[in-house]
């Protein structure tokens, strides 16, 4: 180990700019000549349009243009495409309404666009939108799912039952067999919440066309621009990818909301040559909560059968996934392939079958969101454990112990799809049983009691599958395009590095991490090495960053790139060396011939790569850069096991968070500052689930929860000072033996937070809490129980 | 955002000159209006700042009466060890409204001309029988808060003032709106000179208000038991998607215990 290699808690090389305030996001980017655009946006859910009329707006100061459905499909301008296919359970595609960037025909969520203003300034531009009249008749909109599939409103004509897709994995006659034959079935009913992402950085885009060249360039706020460039250039506009580049600068966070190709980055690229003027979009943050995607928004039905010893037998789930008005780029695959292929968990389960049907609703688009299906899955199982343990009175503990996957099983085939690779559930949670001092609960609960308050503990033994993923795996399952990624390990004459890499980093560390990858590889200083990301003109090609995938998928790419580098070098070496190549080793950044003590710095390699004068250029060309693509074998499975310590208010309903333990195996730890970092962001934010935020519409679809003044974001008083540790079993099909952190504490801690607040509630005879576990919702389920 | 005409007054009277127009509306901290204007929920043609004028600042202890200038922020009468020493419950309230900005910019006079039925001086004003000081007279509590949003003031009129009778005991207890952390129902309880008194702020409908009920039950007996059995009528609670009416009458309770608990330890 170096002083900045693998597993140093080396302190993040981008934290001085953003602390200092020299972050460079995409609102900080202005052109020569920019110009402004404000969207008009539909103010109901679901209305037919009779007519837009611009002419007043038009006229109005310093208006330039606005534009229209009309004038998009005039240019024939394309919908906003979805990236993964699904089918019925006959084999029929899924219902894949056209997404028009600006509304064409109806508006079907509040937030639809109609209409985009481009003016001088920003302000010109949202007045002038205020002059446009849109002649819109208002028509029912449906918001429940389960009224949606009943029939009436359809938010697409050709969506029957308003049904996306209607999905099934496993064989339902085995399982029902199961379930005839079970000592004990458990039945829940989970309303998974729907949560509005808010990143602090609002979505912000510029595009600038060059008309000389005929190039355009879209700066703007995504987690992955060579997939924007891909998804806007070949499908919307018809930009072939050598005269589109796309850039994405410091992203101020995004948690899967910035993954999408969004109908904003479209207009204004397309705008951008008919104004021949650069434009500007930056998202005010009520347009941020109704049209950023939001996430969840599951309602499931789920049964559980056990024999009288509390080992499982099958598993019978049925849900329903909001996608919402129309289907964004990921959103039929969250909660097929990412959800219920995890419905395993960390259990023997033998058989297990789901069925999804995808629902169109008038409201915003629904799609990954941290975690992304395995959040739901992790939820829905763990809640139904631990029900079915206290229905059968065993130990919540043993429960699990009862049915974990034993460690010695791996690889381990489960009924649904996935096979895990490695994976030790009994050492995560046995240390997290002695982190929690689960022992001294009891005690606590007691002198809790004397206070007058309820304390509960709850645990969450999850699984996930991340670093996504296998491309071969991923087309079979519908996905439209190959989930490798790409690195370029360049080293320079005097020795120091540029890592080119397809991963974006808008919050996760790439650039410290990264180099300590290549640190630890090369031997380079760390400070000698940048990474650069974010730019299709710099990067040649990325599949970007969710998923957790950044460090298995991308972090091996560079790796193997480093990996030619120092092949490269050994050729070099062996030349100057005058030795054979089969004799020259690399260690600590340098090149040494095997038994002798001759010996190059990688830094003399490097210099001599750039000066070849001898070169044999026949057989050893110059230069000193190397490319790889990495595409994974297998999803990575982090899992681990989250326990959470409540205290509840019995006459407030106020749900206290007085510990939270998490013991997580991501793999191979590069930076534990980094993984505690992650585990921390992502623990506040499942807490934030499960207490706190809820995405709310009435009936007419209006989003009642649309501002921080009734949108719950979790703040640094609602949360405890977690524990946090790591154990390690390391993945099987990646170099670096790495799985993935980035969403493991959302995944955990959501199930962990409820069980606990039902486990306080349980002496009042509460059995069930609704998601969020809100005061008012703690309060009455207290009422209910007649407590 | 629109336009607007700037003022900046130099006196009271001024002030009151300038603000007399139905589209003009005088300028305090700003917490919430200028908030309002952004959002075009509010579009005065003028805005007539009151902060250069003087005599509307300060906080003076005169035997059983402190008084508070109405364009004093809500960190001077938190920090004011002479309104701590006087009445700790009124310090305790202004520090905890909002958060350290809204502390350092908001003003008395400002929250209580506002009249948010969520926020917490007008539970402080009625709960401990303040007076309020305008340019023209002298107003109860209980006749200035008149609806959401709505006080006895006249256009033109400048609050420069709120006289606050020192009580025997005192305590205000907010249980916070998850989200936006303004006061979901805030109950503001003392007992002195003007009675003993129950103010209510974020739960009524019709903005805050007096329990007559508990104040009858605490001026037998000033304990949190004497409130134990009254209920509070739903059909006067706001509702909304943190608190449905019955959820809030149901606070309303146990918030108010917990301020006379407080008051009386």
């Amino acid at each position: 180990m170096t002083e900045h290699g693998i597993g140093v808690a080396v302190k993040r090389k981008e934290d001085r700019r953003f602390l200092t305030g020299n972050g460079n996001y995409t609102d900080d980017i202005n052109r020569p000549g920019q110009t402004y655009a404000y969207f008009l946006r539909s103010q109901v859910a679901h209305a037919e349009i009779r007519g837009v009329d611009t002419s007043a707006a038009e006229q109005a100061d310093g208006v330039l243009a606005v534009f229209t459905g009309a004038d998009l499909a005039a240019d024939e301008v394309g919908g906003i495409p979805c990236g993964w296919g699904l089918t019925f359970q006959n084999g029929d595609p899924m219902i894949e309404p056209a997404h028009p960037a600006l509304a064409q025909g109806k508006v079907r969520h509040v937030g639809d666009a109609i209409a985009v203003v481009v003016a001088e300034t920003r302000k010109q531009a949202k007045a002038a939108a205020q002059l446009i009249e849109a002649d819109l008749n208002e028509l029912p909109a449906v918001v429940d799912m389960k009224k949606a599939i009943e029939g009436g409103t359809l938010v697409h004509d050709e969506a029957a039952e308003n049904t996306c897709y209607d999905w099934a994995i496993g064989e339902k006659a085995d399982v029902d067999a199961a379930f005839d034959a079970a000592d004990h079935v458990t039945s829940i009913d989970i309303y998974n919440n729907r949560l509005i992402p808010n990143a602090i950085e609002p979505r912000v885009a510029l595009a600038e066309y060059e008309a000389a060249s005929g190039d355009y360039t879209l700066y703007t706020t995504t987690q992955n621009p060579h997939v924007i460039r891909l998804l806007m250039g070949a499908f919307v506009l018809q930009i072939p990818e050598h005269k589109l580049r796309i850039v994405a600068p410091d992203v101020g966070g995004g948690f899967g909301s910035k993954i999408f190709h969004y109908a904003e980055e479209a207009v204004l690229t397309w705008a951008s040559a008919k104004v021949g003027r650069p434009i500007k979009w930056t998202a005010e943050r009520s347009e941020s909560f109704m049209t950023d995607a939001h996430g969840r928004d599951h309602v499931t039905h789920a049964e559980l059968a056990l024999d009288k010893e509390g080992k499982f037998l099958g598993l019978r789930v049925h849900t329903l996934a909001n996608m919402g008005a129309y289907l964004s780029s990921f959103a039929p695959a969250i909660p097929t392939y990412l959800h219920a292929t995890l419905l395993a968990g960390v259990y023997t389960t033998p058989l297990i079958y789901a069925n999804i049907r995808a629902v169109f609703t008038n409201t915003v688009p629904v799609d990954a969101y941290r975690g992304a299906g395995r959040p739901e899955a992790a939820y829905l199982l763990e809640r139904i454990v631990s029900t079915a343990a206290r229905e059968m009175g065993i130990d919540q503990v043993e429960i699990r112990r009862k049915n974990f996957i034993p460690s010695d099983a791996f690889p381990y085939q489960t009924p649904v799809a996935l096979q895990y690779d490695s994976g030790d559930y009994e050492a995560t949670l046995s240390a997290a049983l002695e982190a929690a001092d689960v022992d001294g609960f009891a005690g606590r609960k007691e002198a809790a009691a004397k206070d007058g308050k309820l304390r509960g503990l709850g645990y969450s033994t999850y699984i996930e599958a991340c670093g996504v993923a296998p491309s071969a795996v991923a087309g079979a399952l519908g996905a439209r395009a190959g989930l490798y990624e790409s690195a370029v390990v360049r080293v320079h004459p005097t020795g120091s590095v540029t890592v080119f890499t397809g991963s974006h980093s808008h919050g996760q560390s790439h650039e410290t991490t990264f180099a300590q990858l290549v640190s630890e590889q090369l031997g380079v200083d760390f400070e000698a090495i940048d990474i650069v990301h974010g730019d299709t003109s710099k990067i040649q090609f990325g599949m970007g960053t969710y998923g957790s995938r950044s460090l298995a998928v991308g972090g091996e790419a560079i790796v193997r790139a480093a990996n030619k580098i120092v092949d490269k070098g050994k050729k070099i070496a062996a030349h100057i060396l005058e030795a054979s190549e089969t004799d020259i080793e690399f260690a600590d950044g340098s090149y040494t011939v095997k038994g002798t003590d001759k010996a190059m710095a990688f830094g003399e390699v490097a210099l001599a790569a750039y000066v070849p004068h001898n070169f044999p250029h026949e057989t050893l060309e110059p230069g000193l850069e190397e490319s790889a693509f990495f595409d994974p074998l297998n999803f990575a499975f982090p899992g681990g096991c989250h326990v959470c310590e409540v205290e509840v208010d019995p006459d407030t309903g106020v749900v206290d968070v007085v510990n939270f333990t998490a013991v997580d195996d991501v793999g191979r730890v590069i930076n534990p500052m980094v993984v505690e970092g992650q585990v921390h962001g992502g623990v506040a934010q499942g807490i934030g689930q499960a207490l706190m935020e809820n995405a709310v519409y009435d009936e007419n679809g209006q989003l009642l929860s649309g501002s921080y003044m009734d949108y719950t974001m979790p703040r640094a008083d609602d949360v405890p000072s977690y524990q946090v540790s790591t154990e390690v079993t390391l993945c099987a099909h990646n170099s670096l033996g790495v799985k993935g952190v980035g969403e493991v504490g959302t995944i955990g801690s959501t199930p962990a937070v409820i069980n606990a607040v039902v486990d306080a509630l349980a002496e009042k005879g509460v059995t069930d809490m609704p998601l969020p576990a809100s005061p008012q919702n703690v309060w009455r389920a207290l009422q209910e129980a007649g407590a | 955002m629109s336009g607007f005409n700037y003022h900046k007054a130099s006196d009271v009277a001024d002030a009151a000159g300038k603000s007399s127009s139905d589209d003009a509306l005088p300028l305090a901290g700003g917490m919430t209006l200028l908030p309002s204007i952004k959002l075009g929920l509010s579009a005065p043609s003028d805005l007539v700042d009151l902060a250069g004028i003087d005599g509307l600042k300060g906080i003076s202890v005169d035997g059983d009466t402190v008084t508070i200038g109405a364009m004093t922020r809500h960190a001077d009468v938190a920090g004011s060890a002479d309104v701590r020493k006087a009445i700790p419950a009124l310090a305790a309230m202004a520090g905890g409204i909002g958060d350290p900005q809204v502390r350092n910019r908001g003003t008395i006079g400002g929250s209580i001309a506002n009249n948010d039925p969520a926020a917490d001086y007008p539970a402080a004003c009625l709960g401990l029988g303040a007076t309020i000081v305008t340019n023209n007279r002298e107003i109860a509590a209980d006749d200035f808060f008149t609806g959401l949003f709505e006080t006895a003031l006249d256009a033109g009129e400048i609050i420069t003032a709120v006289k606050f009778p020192v009580p025997a005991k005192a305590a205000y207890e907010k249980f916070p709106n998850p989200a936006s952390r303004y006061a979901l129902v805030g109950v503001f309880v003392a007992d002195g000179p003007a009675g003993t008194r129950v103010a209510v702020t974020g739960a009524g409908l019709n903005g805050v208000f007096r329990q007559g009920d508990m104040e009858s039950a605490l001026g037998a007996s000033f304990s949190a038991d004497a409130l134990e059995g009254i209920s509070v009528s739903e059909g006067d609670m706001a509702s909304d998607l943190h608190a449905a009416a019955d959820y809030r009458a149901h606070l309303v309770g146990v918030i108010a215990k917990r301020a006379v608990a407080a008051a009386a330890g």
